[in-house]
């Protein structure tokens, strides 16, 4: 089914990141494979977004390298989506921002419209095809916007606390999305300070703090006994 | 005495009577001023737009600029153009002073910042919420302009709208290079002014309920324009 080579593993290797003078990201080097859901989890200001936008591309690394085993052109990237905490609703209709992105995608005009529609109807938003995106409550807005991710269907989705400013409701939508599209055979890599989240979407986690990479395990190992400190006192809700 | 009443009884005459002076004085008007809300547009849209997305130093002085621009009194912009156009000036060789040209010319100075200024803050602002996403989606710097002139249409319409009640309602400028000649270069604000201090109040009066009619129409079309946009984009 897929394209013959595989986007992934993505290696980092020896990433940082600064700005301002202030090292957000120090020094990560990881490799990220097919297979599980991959949650980074973290304190707030842990440079977990940044270190999600290095990945994606949409900002350049100060030293170190992202490779993804296929190489993504230099202005773009193939086969990657990305999901932020603040749904983008485009001054359009919730089906015309799905198709969108097909279009950047390349695709013809009316297999546009026809994927953009399957797209809605799966995350069961098809009744408000042609409701302006920016009208639709922050959950449906949230959803619009994994539909538009999950139209290009891409290899890897990245996810940005995609339900940091929702309700209960709202957030358990979503999730049961996240977890569709990676049973469909997406890989799903999630940043979240968010523990419910992390314990209900995680395979695995990586734990970020101050810019490094602290701990990497299976989440079942990871929440029944973490091996640092930090990450101890971030699960007792010590460390925020 | 009172001469108010019956000149404004021959003013409403001169309007809807269709006089034909009135008429050609108010066509002249919209003939120049749309002219020069065009070329202002054309001028002022993509500078505007390139400001909102380029990153370069001096950017901020250049944005501050074009704030100040759109305070520049209107007589001063028909000095410049007087001096740029004179037969003596740079451009005297055209030969295009006193002619509806050179109001046009003169009018577009006045009202391309006006349009730059305000369809950079409604892009700029599209913009600082789009960017992350369009380039998410992989959006070449080309079609994240057509995409944020498309999103922000509501707002440059009004723009240009309120660029165009700028213009007509204007005198300083159009009186300096036009020079209010009978039949050539006179438009609503100068023949206001020159039948005012002539005592013709009629026509003046005439004038002034059509100018003001324009204007206020212009302002409802934004208005409703924008209303519409906000109910259906949120």
């Amino acid at each position: 089914m897929r394209a013959p080579a595989s986007l992934l593993p993505l290696r980092l290797e020896d990433l940082s990141f600064e700005a301002g003078g202030r090292r957000i990201i120090d020094g990560i080097s990881l490799e990220i494979g097919a297979e599980a859901r991959t949650v980074i989890l973290g304190p707030n200001g842990a440079g977990k977004s940044v270190l999600m936008r290095l990945c994606h591309g949409l900002l350049a690394p100060t030293s170190g390298r992202v490779v993804w085993n296929v190489r993504q052109p230099a202005n773009g990237r193939h086969r990657q989506a990305m999901v932020f905490q603040r749904p983008i609703m485009l001054r359009r209709s919730a089906l015309a921002n799905v198709a969108y992105g097909l279009k950047l995608a390349g695709v013809e005009r009316h297999e546009r419209q026809a994927r953009a529609h399957r797209a809605l109807e799966r995350l069961g938003l098809a009744h408000l095809a042609g409701r302006s995106g920016r009208v639709l409550s922050g959950g449906e807005q949230q959803r619009v916007a994994l539909a538009r991710a999950w139209a290009l269907e891409p290899e890897v989705l990245f996810l940005d606390e995609p339900t940091a400013n929702l309700d209960p409701t709202a957030t358990r939508e979503i999730e049961a999305a996240i977890a569709g599209i990676g049973v469909a055979g997406t890989k799903i890599i999630m940043v979240t300070h968010d523990l419910g989240a992390a314990k209900r979407l995680a395979d695995e986690i990586i734990f970020i703090h101050n810019g490094r990479v602290l701990e990497r395990a299976g989440a079942e190992r990871f929440f029944a006994g973490p091996s640092s400190r930090e990450a101890a006192a971030f699960i007792k809700g010590e460390l925020l | 005495m009172n001469t108010v009443g019956p000149a404004f009884a021959q003013a409403v005459d001169l309007v809807f009577g269709f006089s034909p002076q009135l008429v050609e004085i108010v066509l002249l008007s919209l003939q120049v001023s749309f002219a020069a809300v065009v070329i202002a547009t054309l001028v002022g849209l993509p500078l505007g737009a390139t400001i909102a997305v380029a990153r370069f130093p001096g950017r901020q002085a250049v944005i501050v600029l074009f704030n100040a621009l759109l305070g520049l009194p209107a007589v001063v912009i028909g000095l410049l153009v007087y001096l740029l156009l004179s037969r003596a000036g740079p451009l005297g060789e055209l030969g295009i002073m006193f002619t509806p040209a050179a109001m046009v010319v003169a009018q577009s100075i006045l009202v391309a910042p006006i349009i730059a200024a305000f369809s950079r803050q409604s892009i700029e602002d599209a913009w600082r919420e789009y960017e992350e996403q369009l380039d998410s989606l992989g959006a070449n710097p080309f079609q994240a302009a057509l995409t944020l002139l498309w999103d922000c249409k509501f707002s440059l319409l009004t723009t240009v709208l309120a660029g165009f009640g700028r213009a007509v309602a204007e005198v300083g400028t159009v009186m300096i290079v036009g020079g209010n000649i009978d039949g050539v270069t006179r438009v609503m604000t100068t023949a206001i002014a020159l039948e005012t201090s002539k005592g013709d109040l009629p026509l003046a009066l005439g004038l002034g309920i059509v100018l003001m009619s324009l204007v206020l129409a212009l302002n409802a079309t934004a208005h409703v324009i924008t209303e519409a946009a906000k109910r259906r984009y949120g």
